[in-house]
């Protein structure tokens, strides 16, 4: 056991500080623990949003010393010696209070996202085939746990504040695991070029180096997605086939 | 009158895991007004936790499996108190909600040609879990929910139900708040299906998250609902043992799965030691053959680490009380070793069991492709709940339904693993599609004001209460002689605490009558306590006041489990007692159900459970 010093973010939409508080710390202990400790010692109304504790459910998103973190997967011992740890709410979102922010405009963003829509079934028995080759890449966008840490440290949200018109990473990937679903029939890529911003992303990979999930989230969705929206609505010839192709459909 | 905002549904939804999730998707379908509430964000409901995956007899891997063999395993491990309706509807309807799921977009593991791939699990005689990797749950949640948003369900997140409100005897609303800001909201309803998940909060080691406080068994008790089998709490043998701030989290039953084994101190696989006379002819007597079944052999029985939970659980506290544990208090679960089979074992085991290799990395600082994994019982599941009927789910009070783990019947005295993902499709679907039709069948009902503002005011009780004030009304007087009622202001988290304590100790994995009537001796002081609860603050996120009110239900349920397990002097399934260690035949022929009676205690009833057709019969004799 050893004392620790925290500066915790205290404060609601009018305004905060950092509030001190001293906790003891043994081995094993994550941030989310040493939160927890302080709620139960010395400040029992403290705000913090978590649930599985496991790293499974992304609840627990907050910034950690500045960086975007789980604070259930942080783990003090990874923390430098000697110095007070910081833990703020992130900044992309509107703040409710303390560590807790308004995550409400990304369940708004995802309504926007055209839903699966899958070929006709591949067998008599209304199943379909896929091998898993071709689900891999799908399955690690699926992977996602929806912490929007990747939505935290995106500039295009977190300072240009462009909430209306960008959808950022988490849905870039979740675009990404829709339009790569070897069933899906669906086309999302004009809208991702004229509503959802995908051309503001200049592809500086802050939100795969804070993906919990490891999720290459530039390299292997949004790059994709970007030559998606080149060739089918840049190139003169694709631009063509898909005024046909739209047409019979 | 205190304030609040109405919210007309036709049909409300409390829970968003599985079964909530799957009921509101159905429910709607069919246009009525649909709302769902859930503690929670949307999405990070305990189901995203399930790691191993869905058990439904697709017969992808093995053409033997069918409906009958998945209803005989079924019946099997849950000591044949299982509703025989409930575990045949779900036997046989599984397999299209699976697929019903793909058709959704759920990705699950693939087999080489091209179907979903099954996997091995305890009590399962063949392949038989549909899987993502060990994020099962996950798929299936994100699956539900990405569905769901797209046919005009209400979402109410981050919201908390108190109370069930009914007019003349059935379903009128609910009454709750957010938990954001602390407003009150009133749910009109004609017709609610609870699907709050289940009690590990109840206890100290457990792999739920705080939400699992049996809200559900409490709502559905209070409103005059049966409450069944709820001496039957699931301990899963692997939960992570050290470091302590993740003691009990999950180590999916996968990891036997794949290969997977138990050793002691000593290096024994001590699971070959005692292997119990009904599972005999279905296990493996040595190492090898073990081997060849989580490999796929169709010929070899499967080794005795895939034996049911219960039993499994308890041969791990046997070697911990023995002395041969592991250093931390546990034992070893080993899958490091099968690099001595794999050439690429390493690889395999990351890709196989992705979320366990990131979750001892990062949690314990232990890569498990090199290293053994220390684990012991945490408490995971509970297979009593609020009484349903098997085809409709609606519980004794009309309009009101449950489903998924707040509900019982399907898994009797002990769950296999991946049953309960298919239990939230099966019945969450069930439930949904019945009260849309109690809905239609049934006008609106009138909720009455006094109700309202008597919800309102216990809710806020924990702000008002001062040293020595009564909080909760005239109950409280005939105890006011009483030392612990005169005592200061209580913090909520501490009773929580001390709750968890009593029931890990005395109504745990292994119960003695002694330790169970002192438990609720214990239970009793805590109400008291729980009375004189004081909250700081505010009620904006405020996770004291919200800790204060979940006490309730708690105490409820810990009560239950208590006064059930004392009621049952056997031995079978989750359910263990020193003092009468072997089954009785008489006492498998029976429920325990307790409700609440007119005086407001707590009863207790033994009801015998109805005869098996002979069709089902016939089945169960087909499969020994």
């Amino acid at each position: 056991m050893k004392p620790v010093t925290f500066n915790v973010w205290r404060g609601d939409a009018d305004g905060g500080a950092f509030a001190t508080y001293e906790t003891e710390i043994s081995e094993g202990m994550v941030v989310l623990d040493a939160v927890h400790r302080i709620q139960a010692e010395s400040a029992p109304d403290l705000a913090v949003r978590w649930n599985c504790k496991a790293g499974k459910c992304g609840s627990c998103s907050a910034e950690v010393n500045g960086a975007p973190r789980l604070m259930c997967m942080t783990r003090m011992d990874d923390m430098p010696d000697g110095e007070p740890v910081r833990v703020e709410p992130m900044k992309s979102f509107p703040l409710i209070r303390d560590l807790v922010t308004d995550v409400s405009w990304n369940f708004e963003v995802k309504k926007k996202i055209r839903p699966f829509k899958p070929r006709p079934p591949d067998a008599d028995d209304g199943t379909w085939r896929m091998s898993q080759d071709d689900v891999d890449r799908v399955q690690e966008f699926r992977k996602c746990i929806e912490c929007y840490l990747c939505q935290d440290v995106c500039h295009v949200l977190r300072e240009h504040q462009l909430h209306d018109g960008f959808i950022g990473p988490r849905f870039f990937v979740h675009a990404a695991a829709l339009e790569m679903h070897p069933l899906d029939t669906e086309d999302r890529v004009e809208e991702l070029a004229a509503t959802q911003g995908i051309g503001y992303c200049n592809i500086t990979k802050c939100c795969t180096a804070v993906c919990p999930e490891h999720i290459t989230i530039t390299d292997n969705a949004i790059i994709p997605l970007k030559e998606r929206v080149v060739d089918d609505l840049y190139d003169p010839i694709r631009r063509l086939f898909r005024v046909f192709r739209r047409k019979r459909t | 009158m205190p304030e609040y905002r109405t919210y007309p549904y036709d049909v409300l939804v409390v829970g968003a895991g599985g079964a909530g999730l799957r009921a509101a998707i159905e429910a709607s379908s069919s246009g009525a007004r649909v709302g769902l509430v859930c503690k929670s964000l949307l999405g990070k409901a305990h189901t995203v936790m399930a790691e191993g995956g869905v058990a439904a007899s697709l017969g992808t891997v093995n053409a033997d499996d069918n409906w009958e063999v998945h209803f005989a395993d079924t019946m099997r491990g849950g000591q044949y108190l299982s509703s025989w309706r409930m575990a045949e509807l779900h036997a046989r309807e599984a397999p299209d909600r699976v697929r019903e799921l793909e058709a959704w977009g759920a990705v699950f593991d693939r087999t080489g040609d091209g179907r979903i791939l099954q996997r091995n699990f305890g009590g399962h005689r063949y392949p038989r879990l549909a899987h993502v990797g060990d994020r099962t749950g996950l798929e299936m949640i994100r699956t539900l929910q990405d569905h769901g948003v797209h046919q005009g369900i209400d979402v109410h997140m981050e919201c908390t139900v108190v109370s069930i409100l009914k007019d003349d005897g059935r379903v009128a609303g609910a009454f709750g708040f957010d938990r954001q800001r602390g407003r009150f909201m009133l749910f009109e309803a004609r017709a609610i299906v609870l699907a709050t998940g289940g009690i590990g909060r109840a206890y100290r080691v457990t792999s739920n998250s705080w939400e699992y406080t049996g809200d559900g068994h409490a709502l559905a008790y209070e409103a005059g609902a049966d409450l069944m089998d709820m001496e039957f709490v699931q301990f899963h043998p692997t939960g992570m043992v050290w470091p302590p701030s993740v003691a009990g989290i999950l180590v999916t039953e996968g990891v036997r799965g794949e290969g997977g084994v138990l050793r002691n101190s000593e290096g024994r696989r001590f699971m070959f030691d005692d292997i119990p006379e009904a599972y005999r002819n279905q296990t493996a007597d040595n190492e090898p053959e073990g081997w060849e079944y989580t490999q796929g052999s169709r010929t070899a029985r499967r080794p005795p680490e895939l034996l049911t939970r219960d039993h499994v659980a308890r041969c791990i506290v046997r070697e911990i009380k023995e002395g041969r544990g592991s250093p931390h208090g546990g034992v070893f679960l080993d899958i490091a070793w099968i690099k001595e089979k794999l050439p690429n074992a390493a690889e395999h085991i990351r890709r196989k069991l992705p979320s366990m290799y990131h979750q001892f990395k990062e949690l314990a600082g232990i890569d498990i492709t090199t290293t053994p994994m220390e684990v012991g019982p945490t408490t995971h599941y509970v297979m009593g709940g609020v009484w349903v009927d098997p085809e409709s789910q609606m519980t004794t009070v009309p309009g009101l339904f449950a489903a998924g783990e707040c509900a019982t019947g399907l898994h009797g005295a002990n769950r296999l693993g991946g049953n309960s993902l298919s239990d939230l499709l099966v019945f969450g679907k069930r439930a949904g599609e019945f009260a849309v039709r109690f809905a239609g069948e049934n006008g609106s009902a009138s909720i009455d004001p006094g109700d309202v503002e008597a919800v309102a005011a216990h809710s806020l009780a924990p702000f008002d209460a001062r040293d020595g004030d009564d909080a909760h009304g005239a109950g409280d007087a005939e105890n006011a002689g009483d030392a612990e009622n005169a005592g200061d202001a209580e913090n909520p988290y501490r009773i929580q605490s001390d709750l968890q304590s009593t029931m890990q100790e005395r109504v745990g994995i292994v119960r003695t009558e002694t330790d169970m009537l002192q438990a609720l001796d214990d239970i009793e002081a805590l109400k008291r306590r729980a009375h004189r609860v004081r909250v700081d603050g505010n009620r904006e996120y405020n996770s004291g006041w919200h800790t204060a009110l979940d006490l309730d239900n708690l105490l409820v349920v810990s009560e239950a489990v208590a006064r059930a397990a004392v009621a049952r002097k056997e031995s079978r399934g989750g359910h263990f007692r020193e003092d009468y260690p072997d089954k009785d035949a008489a006492l498998g022929q029976l429920n325990i159900v307790v409700r609440k009676g007119p005086d407001g205690a707590m009863q207790v009833e033994r009801r015998p459970i109805a005869e098996m057709p002979d069709r089902l019969k016939q089945v169960i004799e087909e499969q020994r």
